[in-house]
């Protein structure tokens, strides 16, 4: 199939970007949308143009290191997926398709479509883990765990740290991400014993870095490629809300 | 100050004096669906009058305002830091929202502060600052009560007042259908069993709210 491709090209942080137009020819539609792109930077290396600098690593919907916002959807079209696991043929042949970054004042655009998504790894240090005292490994159901939380807290450990939550909404509120996170722990006796300096320090780290609030949309929860629920936002802000009066 | 507030105490607080807002909605429209029960407009002028002069709904009345204040503050407060969160725009606008109405609180909001400064000209300010209401006249008796009634009829006897009103209590209408569930998902509220009630009742508050205000204006003109 033939595209025509609209991508965002930035030399460097603080460079003034703008959109190129690339047109693709004979990409087969079981290619995937990275393998789309590698063909279009084999073409500009070939030509001895610069490529465009994109973020993946594993390609196999589990790293969470792949983004770009296509058509208006992060991720693109489809849904329940990473951009690594998009195949051309949900494209038309001839279709235009426009490819952004990530765009929120905390994930500053590194080149091109890659963001720095450092913000998210210092959420993670303001409270996502459990402090243990090394030891001997603890027996496995030592602890008695209701199997409705051990489910729901695995769903909200399913969350790869992507940040298409951000670039979903209108707002680039990061609460989707920041609740999965508070939630795998909250949800569970070893995460309750922090549960409240936790959810405390992650909210305020979330809030430093200046990521919106949110207005409840909902468009976070529809763009998620790991389908984390909204639930999870619910669950943070009850938490926000017990840690801060009790 | 409250920006130094964490974004979701004040998104409690914001929820909370909605709800608050929600439920005058209710009381004050039963008190004007009263003016279509009673052509003397006795009723209306009555409740008005205990409304105007009773000591504990005087203090109500600075609490709704105090509620009216802290939502639209904190309203704008949350608005421009998510402003301020994206910088830069999409070149193609995501629609992924739940509902629409979701996209534009702000504007519903700022439209409905607009319409409440002029709804305050018209009766608040008329009735309490510059006392220019005439006097409820019964079978040819003054009353000592003022007639509210009336002010409302002359208005929506001119179709300006009825199209504008109708296009504001719209307005109106598209902030509460996000509104409703938004409230209880900002105080945490979410449970698959209850959240699908509360998204339902939702819409019913909405339509049942919004389609009461302005059966009124509609009554009065087309009967006048
Ligand atoms: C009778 C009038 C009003 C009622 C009943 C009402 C009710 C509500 C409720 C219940 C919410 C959801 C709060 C939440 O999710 O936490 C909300 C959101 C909002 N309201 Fe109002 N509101 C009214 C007037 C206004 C006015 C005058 C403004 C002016 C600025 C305004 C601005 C907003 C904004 C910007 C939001 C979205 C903010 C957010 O979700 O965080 N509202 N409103
Ligand atoms: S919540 Fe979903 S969209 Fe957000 S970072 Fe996690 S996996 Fe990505
Ligand atoms: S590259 Fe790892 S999730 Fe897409």
């Amino acid at each position: 199939m033939d595209l025509k491709l609209k991508i965002w090209r930035q030399a460097g942080p603080d460079a003034e970007g703008k959109f190129v137009h690339y047109p693709v020819h004979n990409i087969s539609k079981d290619a995937s949308f990275l393998e789309m792109m590698d063909i279009l930077n084999e073409e500009l290396v070939a030509n001895g143009e610069e490529p465009v600098a994109f973020d993946h690593d594993c390609r196999e919907g589990i790293c969470g290191m792949c983004s770009l916002y296509i058509n208006g959807h992060p991720h693109g079209p489809d849904d329940s997926i990473t951009t690594c696991q998009l195949h051309m043929r949900k494209f038309k042949d001839g279709e235009t398709i426009v490819i952004e970054p990530w765009r929120a004042k905390p994930f500053p655009i590194i080149k091109d479509l890659m963001v720095d998504r450092t913000a998210f790894d210092e959420i993670i240090q303001a409270g996502g883990y459990v402090s243990i005292n090394t030891g001997g490994v603890p027996d496995a159901n030592a602890i008695p765990i209701k199997k409705e939380n051990a489910d729901l807290a695995m769903d909200a450990a399913a969350c790869i740290g992507c940040g298409a939550c951000v670039a979903a909404c209108k707002n680039a509120s990061a609460m989707l991400f920041v609740s999965a996170k508070v939630s795998q722990f909250a949800l569970l006796p070893q995460g309750r014993v922090e549960a409240k300096r936790r959810v405390e320090n992650m909210v305020a780290k979330m809030d430093e870095l200046g990521f919106g609030n949110c207005t409840n949309t909902y468009a976070c929860e529809a763009e998620c490629p790991k389908d984390i629920s909204i639930a999870n936002i619910a669950r943070m802000n009850r938490e926000f809300l017990m840690a801060k009066i009790c | 100050m409250s920006v130094m507030y964490s974004s979701i105490t004040k998104k409690i607080w914001m929820s909370l004096m909605g709800l608050f807002l929600m439920i005058f909605l209710v009381v004050h429209l039963g008190i004007n669906l009263l003016l279509l029960f009673d052509p003397t407009r006795e009723l209306f002028n009555e409740v008005a009058h205990f409304m105007g002069t009773n000591p504990v709904i005087q203090m109500f009345q600075w609490v709704l305002f105090a509620g009216f204040v802290i939502h639209m503050f904190l309203g704008v407060v949350l608005q421009i830091q998510n402003w301020i969160a994206r910088p830069k725009g999409y070149k193609v606008k995501a629609s992924s929202e739940e509902s629409v109405f979701s996209r534009y609180m702000i504007h519903t909001g700022i439209i409905i502060f607009v319409f409440l400064i002029i709804h305050f000209a018209n009766f608040f300010f008329k009735a309490k600052v510059f006392h220019s209401i005439p006097e409820f006249v019964l079978d040819g008796t003054p009353t000592g009560m003022e007639d509210m009634g009336i002010l409302v009829m002359k208005l929506f006897e001119l179709p300006e007042y009825v199209i504008g009103y109708i296009i504001a209590l719209l307005v109106l209408g598209f902030h509460l259908d996000h509104a409703f569930q938004s409230a209880f998902q900002s105080l945490g509220i979410n449970h698959r069993k209850y959240t699908p009630f509360i998204k339902g009742f939702g819409h019913f508050y909405t339509i049942v709210i919004t389609a009461g205000y302005i059966i009124i204006p509609l009554f009065i003109y087309f009967s006048k």
